[in-house]
């Protein structure tokens, strides 16, 4: 059977598909058509997606539908919407996922500018999907408002896979067009030029795609034209504090970041976008934050010329890549840890340092939260306590000597230490935290663990803990033990 | 149906045996052997032995390059450690392995599938496929869906896009990759018995003709052994430690 058949059969809502029945058309694209499901009823809403095939139509069509059955197939998780089944290329293809209600994301663009802190809340959420794919070996590179959709939960999902890339397929969609693919606003330079394997790219959308919430404006506006689409690679964008005067430096600063024309020059995880989104009174300010007008005429004459020798630089699978970028959580007892074992996790962080020169260091302490009546004096309230914590957290890392932009400072409130660092580890995608030994004493291993035990049971990720030289620790009575 | 596929072996024991084993895990119902079964290795009997024993059962055989020169047919000469190989192994053979090597033929053809050992252009020319142009070729002349073949010895799935034009992918191991009837596809399953990518571990691959979809395998296996019996058989000391460095 030929695939041309697919037009010869009319598919509508009523229509039976592998004993699935079509609902409500919900959705018409240039590459597919998408229908509600009626039946059978099951525990979750679902959607069949349809491929536009025949006469007239692309084969791209075809090509696309196979790489986002792949590539679905391959994923799994919060981020994605769930792949149940699918129809044969050959005799009728079709894809059954799950149909993510939304909002989407496209629902905030149409009423932006939009405040600050809903940009981060968004954009946080985006960057978390974005970081979640590239940790599995995919780079979306379609990555644009329409393709976000929200859970009730405020957890984003990433849909329509038909543009993909995963390191661990032949990539169908590899030379197949003249024409750069993917969608032109939101477009990485190096995807200009045709490669398609760089999670940087989905940085770069992702940097487009905060610019248009906090300015309502597209970076490099609808280029209509090969050259026009080309500018990018020369011309920096009109900085959003110039179109948009109430855009926190910090935006901006972490906007522009992830819409540096090269790469390397970007944030080197989307999960790094994440964090300092989350924190961002921690950002450390550039010219980039700062900056009202776009460069002078001089200089993008200048970057004209190099763009017209633009290379992009070949690039290694995503998920390498950006394991060696990770964020490393030290976690720090400012009141129990003794100059020993903070020693010892200053050396474990050098050492990390120096193997690796993207890793981001998070210093975390833990505080009781205020009790409900208050302090008795005013140097225990909370505030104090908080400031006093961070003033030691400093103190800490200033022997390493890292640049600002590489080391932040968290003081968490919370009775219970080790689910706090674990939550905290969760959320912003930690991807090792180091934690000093306890105390080798025989009465803490009998109180059912301690925090660094805790931490390390239910980490979402490696945990080191970190334990000084035997020889410089002075002998406790508690290490000697009489036979 | 699940097709396990091995090429290059070269009368490597230890290789054939550990990837045999490994295709009996993952459900492997079929066998086929993509040629050079002997050569450089020091087991070339009862390689062949085992490999007459799965063709008696069905399996499918097809003949390599160094197996022809084992029967005196050499097209070009070879090089001289690969010279010496040989003509040990033709010593090492009796009656009953030279008429097992000599019932192979060059191809086997069974629906959409060609089994073959270099480029499907001339067979008996043993052609090397290391470009895009050249498994363009082989899938041509080959007329099938599917082109399962040996002789380079790295794993290399050539596919076609819409453009019509192969392309190499470079497979990661254990990765099942769906391959679908409406494309062509053209796999180097990689060498058996002496890999040489610098991995030093086994080569094979594993079709799963039902669901459309081809796996690649790397499997650890016992080198230090095979290196061992090739020293002690008086080899060459560069094929042994091929197989230590895996280059």
């Amino acid at each position: 059977m030929s695939m041309a058949n697919n037009t010869l059969t009319p598919i509508g809502p009523g229509s039976e598909i592998d004993g699935y029945r079509l609902g409500e058309k919900m959705h018409t694209g240039g590459m597919a058509v998408i229908y509600r499901l009626t039946g059978p009823k099951g525990p979750l809403p679902l959607i069949m997606k349809l491929p536009r095939l025949g006469h007239g139509e692309p084969a791209a069509n075809v090509i696309c539908f196979e790489v986002e059955r792949m590539v679905l197939g391959a994923l799994s998780g919060p981020h994605v919407p769930r792949l149940i089944a699918f129809g044969d290329v050959e005799t009728r293809p079709y894809l059954l996922m799950e149909y993510v209600e939304g909002p989407s994301l496209n629902d905030w663009v149409q009423r932006a500018p939009i405040p600050a802190q809903d940009v981060v809340r968004l954009g946080a959420a985006l960057a978390d999907a974005v970081h979640d794919l590239h940790r599995n070996d995919v780079v979306h590179l379609d990555v644009k408002p329409e393709n976000v959709l929200y859970r009730a939960a405020g957890t984003a999902v990433l849909i329509d896979y038909g543009l993909a890339h995963h390191n661990n397929y032949p990539d169908l969609l590899a030379e197949e067009f003249r024409f750069p693919v993917g969608n032109w606003p939101y477009m990485s330079p190096e995807q200009i030029m045709g490669v398609r394997c760089d999670p940087r790219s989905d940085i770069f959308a992702l940097g487009v795609v905060l610019y248009e919430l906090a300015t309502g404006r597209l970076p490099f506006g609808m280029p209509t034209s090969l050259s026009g689409l080309r500018q990018r690679l020369y011309r920096d964008p009109v900085p959003p504090r110039a179109i948009a005067p109430d855009t926190p430096a910090w935006l901006q600063e972490i906007i522009l970041h992830c819409l540096e024309t090269d790469a390397g020059q970007r944030y080197a995880s989307a999960a790094q976008v994440a964090f300092d989104l989350v924190h961002h009174d921690q950002v450390v300010l550039t010219e980039r934050g700062t900056r009202l007008r776009r460069a002078g005429w001089k200089t993008v004459f200048r970057r004209w010329l190099r763009a017209a020798g633009y290379e992009p630089a070949p690039c290694p699978p995503p998920s390498s890549q950006i394991n060696a970028a990770p964020i490393v959580l030290v976690a720090i007892a400012t009141r129990n840890d003794n100059d020993a074992i903070l020693e010892a996790l200053r050396d474990a962080v050098r050492r990390l340092i120096a193997a690796d020169n993207q890793c981001r260091i998070a210093c975390v302490t833990v505080m009781p939260p205020e009790p409900t009546l208050g302090a008795a004096r005013i140097e225990d309230s909370a505030t104090r306590q908080h400031i006093r914590n961070l003033v030691e957290l400093r103190h800490w890392a200033r022997p390493l000597k890292l640049p600002e932009e590489r080391v932040t400072y968290h003081v968490l409130e919370s009775g219970n230490p080790a689910t706090a660092l674990i939550e905290y580890a969760k959320v912003n995608n930690v991807d090792q935290i180091l934690i000093g030994a306890p105390p080798r004493r025989a009465a803490t291993r009998l109180l059912g663990g301690t925090v660094a035990a805790q931490v390390v049971a239910g980490g979402p990720c490696s945990v080191t803990v970190v334990r000084p030289p035997v020889n410089d620790r002075r002998i406790s009575p508690d290490d000697i033990v009489s036979t | 149906m699940k097709l396990a596929l091995f090429a290059d072996i070269h009368s490597n024991l230890e290789a054939l045996t550990a990837c045999l084993a490994h295709a009996q895990t993952q459900g492997a119902n079929r066998h086929a052997f993509l040629g050079d079964l002997v050569g450089y290795g020091a087991d070339p009997v009862a390689v062949l032995d085992l490999i007459a024993s799965y063709r008696a059962q069905g399996a499918i055989v097809v003949l390599g390059n160094h197996d022809a020169a084992a029967l005196g047919r050499a097209m070009d000469p070879l090089n001289a450690n690969a010279q010496a190989a040989i003509d040990w192994t033709q010593a090492q053979m009796r009656e009953p392995q030279r008429s097992f090597l000599e019932s192979l033929p060059l191809t086997v053809r069974e629906d959409d599938i060609l089994f073959v050992h270099a480029s499907a252009v001339a067979p008996e020319q043993w052609d090397y496929i290391t470009s895009p142009v050249q498994a363009e070729q082989s899938l041509r002349a080959g007329k099938a869906n599917y082109i399962f073949c040996g002789h380079v010895h790295e794993q290399v799935l050539y596919y076609t896009g819409a453009s019509g034009r192969p392309m190499p992918f470079y497979p990661v191991s254990g990765t099942p990759i769906p391959v679908g009837h409406h494309r062509q596809w053209l796999a180097i399953v990689g060498s058996a018995g002496q890999p040489r990518d610098g991995n030093n571990e086994a080569c094979y691959a594993l079709a799963d003709l039902t669901r459309a979809r081809i796996t690649f395998f790397r499997v650890a296996y016992d080198y230090l052994t095979a290196a061992s019996k090739i020293r002690a058989a008086g080899l060459p000391e560069r094929i042994a430690l091929r197989l230590e460095h895996g280059e």
